[in-house]
């Protein structure tokens, strides 16, 4: 039988006070663990994605402000019914720079977010402002072929989340500072991450001519993987000049913002 | 590592907790607004494109 001497006392206190630290730091990593999980899935989606809105607005209202005439002087047609014009093409903008804005009623009532040029991850796709991504190499919105646009299904504000929730005929509008793009969405796809052929001027086909304007959105799927992609196609409706008023269905998130 | 942070603190229990308190959220506020955002973008892949 051993009395405890000082000096084990002391070796066994500074046993104790190692393994106590070491069960500090990894009940802290595991904390921090969780506490990461819960910011990249559930509040950086909230807090980005209404930041990116946020950033949406504030370009809408900068398009607002130079006010066409009041309507009842020209032979505007009926706000909202698409005019007979030809829609503008916009110009290619700098990469990396938001140059249009996305409104899908179906993905909320409040529901707008801005384009940006070039489908980068850090600079477009990730970023607290904009969120959503033209393709290079798809067509440049307005002209004849395929506007095809990339975003996040989940996490960092989630731009196309409800992509999958897309119904025959829902809307889709694209304003630019001349007026809006209207889309009626027509089918969902699911593809391999390979298949780019549905960024083609006419998707999944090779034509010289394409002859339609085709609006795509290419997100991944299934939710929190990226093992394949939900592509939705969107055909083109029509084309409503600033001067005759936003589309019905947007008009109070439009003046909403103003 | 936590013992040792009471006892720095000053103060009794009620304002021990207020700082400790005040000093997680500055924790958490500077994770995900900094920290967090950065771990994710440089560790994770996460792919919505098709190349």
């Amino acid at each position: 039988m051993s009395y405890p001497t000082r000096r084990s006392i002391r070796k066994r206190s500074k046993l104790m006070r190692f393994t106590g630290v070491t069960g500090e730091i990894l009940i802290t990593a595991g904390a921090l663990m969780g506490l990461f999980l819960g910011w990249h899935l559930v509040w950086n989606d909230a807090i980005q994605g209404e930041r990116q809105n946020q950033s949406a607005m504030g370009l809408a209202e900068q398009w607002e402000a130079p006010k066409a005439a009041p309507s009842d002087e020209n032979q505007v047609p009926k706000a909202n019914r698409p005019s007979n014009e030809e829609p503008p093409v916009t110009a290619l903008p700098a990469q990396g720079q938001a140059f249009a804005l996305l409104y899908v009623p179906r993905f909320g009532d409040d529901y707008v977010r801005s384009i940006a040029e070039g489908v980068d991850l850090e600079t477009v796709l990730n970023s607290r402002t904009l969120g959503i991504g033209r393709y290079l190499e798809s067509d440049q919105l307005g002209e004849v072929g395929n506007f095809a646009l990339a975003g996040h299904r989940t996490t960092w504000g989630a731009t196309f989340g409800e992509i999958g929730e897309l119904r025959i005929g829902d809307r889709i509008y694209v304003e630019v500072p001349e007026g809006w793009h209207s889309y009626q969405f027509r089918n969902l796809e699911y593809v391999w991450a390979t298949e780019v052929d549905v960024l083609n001027s006419f998707p999944k086909m090779k034509v010289e001519e394409p002859g339609t304007r085709v609006i795509t959105l290419t997100s991944c799927h299934p939710r929190f993987s990226e093992a394949e992609r939900i592509i939705a196609y969107g055909l083109y409706e029509g084309w409503f000049p600033r001067a005759g008023g936003p589309p019905s269905e947007i008009a109070e998130l439009v003046k909403g913002d103003t | 590592m936590y013992a040792a942070l009471w006892r720095f603190l000053p103060g009794g229990l009620i304002l021990k907790l207020i700082q400790l308190t005040i000093i997680v959220v500055i924790v958490v506020l500077v994770l995900f607004e900094w920290v967090f955002p950065w771990i994710a973008q440089t560790f994770l892949s996460e792919q919505s494109t098709v190349e």
